[in-house]
């Protein structure tokens, strides 16, 4: 098993508030995130979630007419300030999305993509790169005699799998999830949930979801939110057992959302 | 916002509401039983007890089924499992009432020992104290609750002065006056447990409603 790092915070949020187009879809969020452990995120649609998990990545620069305000530390540095390497954060910080996006590419061709484009392949390394990501979400054994097949014959499973060992190929420290399970059947959102507890001991996994249940299961840490404001945060037992705020215990009892 | 189910968990707590009043009549029955030395009654009371029993399955059962289709959370989580563990406290409340019967069962045809002074006052804190803890569980009222808890000292100082009679005052001094002393002695440790069921009961309920852990710490009453 991997050692736990000593830190206890591996990203810092420090009063973010982001509009898009005059309309604010996060307001003042404060919250720091434990390294190694699975923090999730829920609130009813329309609540930030996803918003609050794209700015880990800065994937909300993408979006005409955004504004953020505020800061969000990672590794000690602010990736909100000018001249931050996109690039190198995004590799950092990766994100694995409702439905499986691999490329249309072979299944290792897939794996291979991130290392070649950040420069990180030698010629000899690709093969053991494919080997051990695919065993690292444990693909190994299913696909190791068709590693040429194409990446979009795979089951929707297989294939949130492969997007995941896509993002561990370039070594990254954080895994953005934002509903990775929704498009999949009962049983294959199992097999994730086993792989995303095998992967907290190495990585810091944050997932948005709407599954409540799910949240409890799988999660250490969790943060309700809704109209944009991070209205509680805490260790998950805590939080579904007895939560401290009105509004929580209501989203989480069902009384609304 | 009323949710499709909240007849459902509100019918888990009528149920245990219904029992406690059964348990209540069963330990009322068993007390009067004792007064008046009345082993006919002991004995419908004893028979009695099959229906508590049913109760506490059926109960039991209803609320593993919440939990399966539901599976709850907060509020709804603590209220179901606390739910659970009052059923379980009640009955064993019915079943001390069976054993108080069975000690009536044991003194028939025999003059009582001593006239009861402090049994049926332990007797009336035990019934004072399950009438609390139910009614707070039926209320979700938390300061009910803590008045059941902290009647519980009483209890316990009344059951000490029952054994300290009859050991001291009888059975060391005249070894022959055993056979009624005994289960005199039995009687008021089965109502201490009851008030020990009682306070148990409430602890659960204070901690159902607030979320507040009691039990084993009294100073945080």
């Amino acid at each position: 098993m991997a050692q736990r790092p000593i830190c206890t915070e591996i990203i810092r949020v420090d009063r973010l508030n982001l509009f898009y187009a005059g309309l604010q879809a996060l307001k003042d969020v404060s919250v720091s995130i434990k390294p190694c452990a699975i923090t999730a995120i829920i609130g009813p649609s329309g609540c930030g979630k996803s918003t609050l998990l794209r700015c880990f990545n800065r994937m909300n620069d993408l979006i005409e007419g955004v504004r953020i305000t505020g800061r969000i530390i990672i590794g000690g540095e602010d990736i909100m300030a000018r001249g931050v390497d996109l690039l190198s954060l995004r590799r950092k910080v990766g994100m694995v999305f409702q439905r499986p996006n691999p490329f249309p590419l072979s299944i290792s061709q897939n794996i291979t993509y991130g290392p070649r484009v950040h420069g990180m392949l030698g010629r000899q390394r690709s093969e053991e790169v494919v080997e051990q990501c695919l065993r690292a979400v444990l693909l190994w054994d299913d696909l190791k005699d068709s590693l040429n097949a194409p990446a979009l014959s795979l089951s929707l499973e297989k294939q949130q799998r492969l997007c995941i060992a896509r993002l561990l190929a370039v070594e990254p420290e954080i895994l953005l999830m934002d509903e990775p399970c929704s498009a999949l059947d009962p049983i294959a959102t199992q097999r994730i949930e086993e792989l995303m507890t095998k992967l907290r001991e190495k990585y810091t996994i944050i997932i948005v979801t709407h599954n409540m249940q799910q949240a409890a299961r799988i999660s250490d840490q969790t943060g309700f939110m809704l109209l944009g404001e991070l209205v509680e945060f805490g260790e998950t037992r805590q939080m579904f057992t007895s939560p401290a705020d009105r509004r929580t215990e209501d989203y989480i009892t069902g009384r609304f959302g | 916002m009323e949710r499709y189910y909240d007849d459902e968990i509100r019918l888990l707590s009528e149920k245990i509401s219904t029992m406690g009043e059964a348990v209540q009549e069963r330990l009322a029955q068993a007390v009067d039983a004792l007064k008046r030395q009345d082993v006919n009654l002991a004995r419908q009371t004893i028979a009695a007890d099959e229906e508590i029993d049913r109760m506490e399955l059926e109960n039991e059962e209803y609320a593993l089924a919440l939990l399966a289709r539901f599976q709850p959370q907060a509020g709804d989580l603590r209220f179901i499992t606390n739910a659970m563990k009052i059923n379980a406290e009640l009955e064993r409340i019915a079943d001390l009432a069976v054993d108080i019967c069975q000690r009536v069962e044991d003194l028939a045809g025999q003059p009582l020992l001593k006239p009861l002074v402090d049994i049926p006052l332990l007797a009336e804190v035990a019934r004072e104290m399950i009438r609390g803890a139910i009614s707070s569980f039926v209320s979700r009222d938390v300061e009910t609750a803590k008045t059941v808890i902290l009647k519980d000292a009483q209890a316990d100082r009344l059951r000490n002065e029952v054994q300290r009679e009859l050991v001291y005052d009888y059975m060391a001094k005249d070894g022959s006056t055993a056979p009624r002393a005994m289960p005199l002695l039995l009687i008021s440790r089965h109502l201490e447990r009851i008030c020990d069921h009682a306070t148990n009961i409430a602890e659960d309920v204070i901690y159902m409603v607030n979320a507040q852990v009691v039990k084993h710490h009294p100073e945080r009453l």
